[in-house]
């Protein structure tokens, strides 16, 4: 009998049962007075009993319009509604009201908005204050889910980074001394030239030549070899000024880019300390190694255009010359200065 | 092989069995022993490399291997505190287990995890089902599963069941519900630096 008559069976739910289906459910009365309230949504305010409040005092109206009355308020029955609520946590809050048949007020179910984790760790809630159907624990799960890849994946990008740039500066370093090496002396010779271009600073350009490194290295072995050449690269670091780049280029080959030092007396000056602190004997397991270094260095300001090839060879064509004129000694390239004929000849003993 | 399931093999070996022997095991494997990205993945192979070189240096049954595995993983916080959201208490853990390979790939779509089925058979007793591409995932969640019953204050027997079919087949008793307090948890972590 009453299958045939659903139309008219109206649906009797209880209030325990509608705050199981709907936890954070609201039954208000036709003036607005609050009857009735889900378990979670109890929770929510703190052990204060909304029965008997105002909906429009407990929950501020925020979309689609705040609204002052209950009429207007009725006007809205059906549509999604932004709600917060008036106490200090001001949780924002989405629902629906429905409006009950016969005057009898309305039923409003509300949810946690997007930000739902805020919510439930500020009212601390649990599992069971979500409805079975509500996809909230979800949500929670996703951003707990998400923020642990985001930061294994920005520690990942992280080593990437360190390992890139590790692989760059070994690229650049010689590994003996962790001077620069040929490339970054090339690099950093491209830029400093491009930089005069662009108005930069003049500087010199000095190539450093060991003297009887070969005889150390035959007499005393490779160990003795590699000590001269640390020793080496600590005296030429020390030289330097801030800004200066100093490189191995080759074997026993050695090369500084000076940025600002232009006066032809204060370069001599230099290669002169370093020459001495080179001469100065090296101890290697109780043996003395002697060694000295020539020098050819030449100034950008004497180019019109200064072209790294065009520095490389002069530079060399000066340390030619101090080899010439007995080694140990320094030469500052000058315009005109070539090499004699046997050139070829005497650069292919020279660095043997 | 994803990434995570090889870095968690190499944090599990190395956490538990010391650097040291992580490192011997890597060097048997034919792996550098900074090991795995988490996020990156590898040749199917290596893995296998991996667990076999473990059970020769451990001296351990591939099954015991993987299902300590398995409980080291779920004692860890966070997944710890991931696999907790599947339910309020061990049944209810246990019924969402169905779910669990939807809920690897909402988080790491490229984690390839077997598909599970758990089936009630009464009076407390359950099954589940892995079937997969690669065996050795049963035992690993034979492992979690007795870590979680832990975790939720459950007590419960598991045990891998020997089948001759491609699946692998967990049979679990549970004998008290709340045995023990179990571990707390909540639904949102504290907020950062609160």
């Amino acid at each position: 009998m009453m299958d045939g008559n659903l139309h008219d069976d109206p649906l009797l739910v209880g209030e325990g049962a509608l705050g199981q289906m709907m936890p954070m459910y609201l039954r208000v009365s036709p003036s607005g007075h609050i009857r009735s309230v889900g378990p979670t949504l109890a929770k929510l305010c703190r052990g204060n009993d909304l029965r008997g409040a105002r909906l429009l005092e407990v929950f501020e109206l925020r979309k689609p319009h705040p609204v002052q009355t209950m009429e207007a308020f009725g006007k809205l029955a059906g549509q999604r509604l932004h709600l917060a609520l008036r106490d200090g946590s001001k949780t924002a809050l989405r629902g629906m009201a429905l409006r009950l048949p016969e005057g009898q007020g309305y039923v409003i179910n509300l949810s946690f908005g997007i930000a739902a984790a805020e919510a439930v760790r500020e009212h601390n809630l649990t599992n069971a204050d979500f409805a079975p159907t509500d996809l909230t624990v979800e949500l929670l799960y996703l951003t707990e889910v998400k923020a642990a890849v985001m930061e294994e994946l920005a520690a990942l990008n992280l080593r990437l980074q360190c390992a890139q740039r590790a692989a760059e500066e070994q690229a650049l370093t010689d590994a003996l001394t962790g001077l620069a090496n040929r490339r970054a002396l090339d690099q950093t010779l491209d830029r400093t030239v491009e930089a005069i271009r662009r108005g930069g600073r003049a500087f010199t350009f000095m190539h450093i030549d060991l003297d009887f490194f070969k005889a150390v290295n035959d007499t005393l072995g490779h160990a003795a070899g590699d000590l001269v050449l640390t020793h080496v690269s600590k005296v030429l670091r020390e030289a330097a000024r801030k800004g200066d780049t100093v490189s191995r280029v080759g074997g026993d080959e050695f090369a500084m880019i000076l940025p600002g030092m232009v006066d032809e007396a204060d370069i001599l000056r230099m290669a002169r300390r370093i020459i001495t602190e080179l001469e100065m004997p090296i101890e290697f397991e109780g043996q003395p190694c002697h060694i000295s270094a020539s020098v050819g260095a030449t100034i950008s300001r004497i180019y019109e255009t200064p072209d790294p090839d065009r520095i490389l060879s002069d530079a060399d064509t000066a340390l030619y010359a101090s080899k010439r004129a007995g080694r140990g000694r320094c030469t500052v390239y000058q315009p005109g200065m070539t090499l004699p004929d046997v050139e070829d000849e005497a650069r292919s003993t020279r660095r043997t | 092989m994803h990434g995570l399931v090889n870095r968690s093999l190499q944090c599990f070996l190395r956490d538990t069995y010391g650097s040291d022997l992580w490192c011997r095991i890597a060097e048997e494997a034919g792996i550098d022993s900074v090991g795995f990205e988490a996020l990156l993945m590898y040749d199917d192979a290596i893995t296998d490399h991996l667990i076999d070189a473990s059970i020769k240096w451990l001296g351990k049954p591939r099954d015991a291997l993987l299902e300590d595995l398995g409980i080291y993983l779920a004692r860890l916080e966070a997944p710890r505190r991931l696999l907790r959201f599947g339910g309020v208490d061990f049944v209810d853990f246990l019924q969402s287990l169905d779910e669990l390979p939807e809920r690897v790939h909402l988080a790491v779509p490229d984690l390839e995890i077997p598909e599970l089925r758990l089936s009630s058979i009464g009076g407390g007793r359950f099954t589940l089902e892995c079937k997969g591409r690669m065996p050795g995932f049963g035992s690993v969640f034979a492992g979690v599963l007795r870590a979680m019953a832990d975790d939720y204050g459950a007590l419960a027997l598991i045990d891998l069941a020997q089948t001759a079919s491609a699946s692998e087949l967990i049979q679990i008793e549970l004998l008290e519900m709340e045995f023990a307090s179990g571990r707390h948890f909540e639904l949102a972590l504290p907020e950062r630096g609160a």
